[in-house]
């Protein structure tokens, strides 16, 4: 019964109207939730369904948000372009140092995406000419709305927001677009069979399956999203920095996979949504944040292993039987 | 091109860099070739080594022994610390998958970095060196600081006494055999959980060694933890993980490639190394001397 709610509609028609309902500051940090979730649904395909440990995904993120980055400064190409052109370029890196990475095993695996991603950190850090180096890119300009204002008149309910609200539409639009997608990818015979590699990699192989151009296309998938969630991000943030790549970004992103739960659809969009959350409700009383992550993760680990996906499936299912029992 | 007594002090300087990354190395390499994990927190127990050494320091004041004094009981602490994370927490997480262990390491860096915030602060801290080793001694027209050269012994002294018990010693016996197949080692009588404590402990005790002897050299501040850590992941991916003499050697490239690197092309010497490190993961990705693993 609880299945048959249209959760995700529900959620997408909620969150059209936090601008109207919400303060300019719970816009920006729903802005924030939605990219983040994104990019935290991505690394699923490669950890919850491949069953593939990623500890270097923030490369495909910071690249994204550099190519769309610098296109639309230094270049001044429109958003149009420089949005579908984070996913190309983070297609592209995902490729070449997916192939290396998907012929390593487990540890192994985690260990060569960490480097790969150092190595893009690298050099984000040093390229002055190209990315700013260690200062990053500032004052990245927000795609522009005046087509919208044109056409307003004749639609309703559209026109008279603010730029960062149009923005926060579009991101909105472009998510839940994405995230149907991957919803699509996963559901495909091709989902499927990653979820098979995941569960039995020798059996997959066995039946006649090429398990490492599977695992090689979900990580170039995994990558091309995480690449717009990055070129998303760094209009948002209004800036695009070296750090976006740094290997902490990769653990923060695997805490939010790990928290809403690894292996169901929408559990990491929901781990990055509490985590936002709770980093807004912490900072406001100690400066400790790391702390307070570290103890969540170490309570996750531990108590938790399932997230919060997991744990209220447990929950719902309990009830659902003590439900028809009586 | 730099004149010879120059190039000297670089490949000197170069030296003393690779030594420190060796004793830190060592023991991630160690952890990663028994345990199989990849432990963040090790950047985290260097940092706590060199602010336990701080406050030893500190406590005593300064005399002709103090530092060293301080340098022992600061990798002890940094070693107990270690011990008490493996038995209580880490153990239950070895039946698990890798993710959640390499997070686990994670959280112990967000949360002792936070602890060890709280406790020293922000600012940073420095610690002179110890009396005996402040001068300097002239070599081919470089001017090259005592403690310098202590660490350029130090560092092939404790890879010698390190490979000498590995190779020669019954517990190093089982160190190696657990490396290779920890079942049977285990079904062979030999209480691996106990020999997995003693091996954290021992990388904990070098990974604290190692921030407290840097103490003299470098600023104690908030941060050295998640830098020093990457340093010692590519000194380790370029050796060969858990490789003891692949470490020793990847310490080696990384602190000459760095020193020679700032020389000729000052820009580009952090990514010479990475691209270093990655050209090493292509061609073979096991590093330079270690071994292939199934």
């Amino acid at each position: 019964m609880i299945q048959k709610v249209p959760w995700a509609l529900i959620v997408f028609v909620a969150a059209l109207f936090v601008p109207v309902a919400g303060s300019r500051y719970y816009t920006f940090l729903a802005n924030d939730m939605i990219i983040w979730a994104l990019f935290a649904t991505s690394l699923n395909l490669l950890v919850g369904y491949t069953g593939l440990v990623s500890f270097g995904h923030a490369a495909y993120f910071g690249i994204g948000a550099y190519a769309t980055g610098i296109l639309m400064k230094k270049a001044g190409v429109s958003f149009l372009l420089a949005f579908p052109a984070a996913g190309v370029v983070a297609a592209l890196f995902a490729l070449v140092f997916g192939f290396f990475c998907v012929r390593l095993t487990r540890i192994y695996f985690a260990m060569l995406t960490l480097a790969f991603a150092q190595i893009v950190w690298a050099i984000c850090f040093k390229w002055n000419e190209v990315t700013g180096g260690e200062q990053g890119m500032p004052e990245i300009p927000y795609p522009s709305f005046e087509w919208v204002e044109r056409v307003a008149p004749w639609l309703p309910f559209v026109g008279g927001y603010k730029t960062s609200e149009y923005f926060y539409f579009l991101t909105l639009l472009l998510v839940a677009a994405c995230l149907w997608l991957l919803r699509r990818v996963v559901g495909s015979p091709f989902g499927r069979m990653l979820t098979t590699i995941r569960e039995n990699p020798e059996r997959a192989e066995f039946i006649g399956v090429n398990v490492r151009r599977y695992e090689l296309a979900a990580f170039v998938v995994a990558g091309i999203f995480a690449g717009l969630s990055g070129g998303l991000f760094g209009i948002f943030n209004r800036g695009v920095f070296p750090d976006f790549a740094y290997w902490t970004k990769s653990s923060e992103v695997l805490i939010m996979t790990l928290l809403g739960g690894m292996g169901t659809f929408f559990g990491p969009g929901i781990g990055a949504l509490v985590l936002i959350l709770l980093n807004q409700q912490i900072v406001s009383y100690t400066q400790y944040w790391p702390l307070v992550l570290g103890t969540v993760l170490v309570v996750l680990l531990f108590g938790f292993p399932g997230g919060i996906a997991g744990a209220l499936g447990a929950l719902s299912g309990r009830l659902l039987r003590r439900a028809r029992g009586a | 091109m730099p004149d010879l007594s120059f190039v000297f002090a670089q490949s000197i300087s170069g030296l003393t860099a690779a030594m420190f990354l060796f004793l830190i190395a060592s023991g991630l390499s160690l952890i990663f070739g028994v345990l199989r994990v990849l432990n963040f927190a090790h950047g985290t127990f260097y940092m706590l080594g060199a602010y336990s050494a701080y406050q030893i320091v500190q406590w005593l004041g300064t005399g002709p022994v103090n530092f060293w004094i301080a340098a022992l009981g600061a990798a002890l602490t940094v070693a107990l610390l270690g011990g008490i994370v493996e038995r209580f927490l880490f153990q239950r997480l070895y039946g698990k998958e890798e993710l959640y262990q390499l997070l686990f390491t994670y959280a112990l860096v967000l949360i002792l970095g936070d602890v060890a915030k709280i406790i020293w602060g922000t600012q940073q801290k420095s610690i002179s060196r110890p009396p005996g080793l402040t001068g300097a001694v002239s070599i081919f027209g470089a001017t090259i600081p005592y403690y310098n050269l202590f660490i350029i012994l130090l560092g092939p002294a404790i890879a010698l006494g390190f490979w000498f018990a590995l190779q020669r010693t019954r517990v190093g016996r089982f160190i190696r055999a657990a490396a290779l197949d920890r079942e049977t080692l285990g079904a062979l009588g030999v209480n691996v959980n106990a020999l997995y404590t003693g091996v954290f402990v021992l990388a904990s005790f070098l990974g604290g060694l190692g921030g407290a002897l840097i103490t003299p050299m470098r600023a104690i501040v908030p941060g050295m933890d998640t830098e020093v850590i990457v340093e010692a992941f590519v000194v380790v991916v370029i050796g060969g993980l858990g490789s003891f003499w692949g470490t020793f050697l990847g310490a080696l490239i990384y602190g000459q490639v760095l020193s020679f690197g700032i020389l000729f092309f000052p820009r580009f010497s952090i990514f010479s190394i990475f691209a270093l490190m990655a050209a090493v993961l292509i061609i073979r990705p096991w590093g330079l001397l270690g071994r292939p693993l199934k």
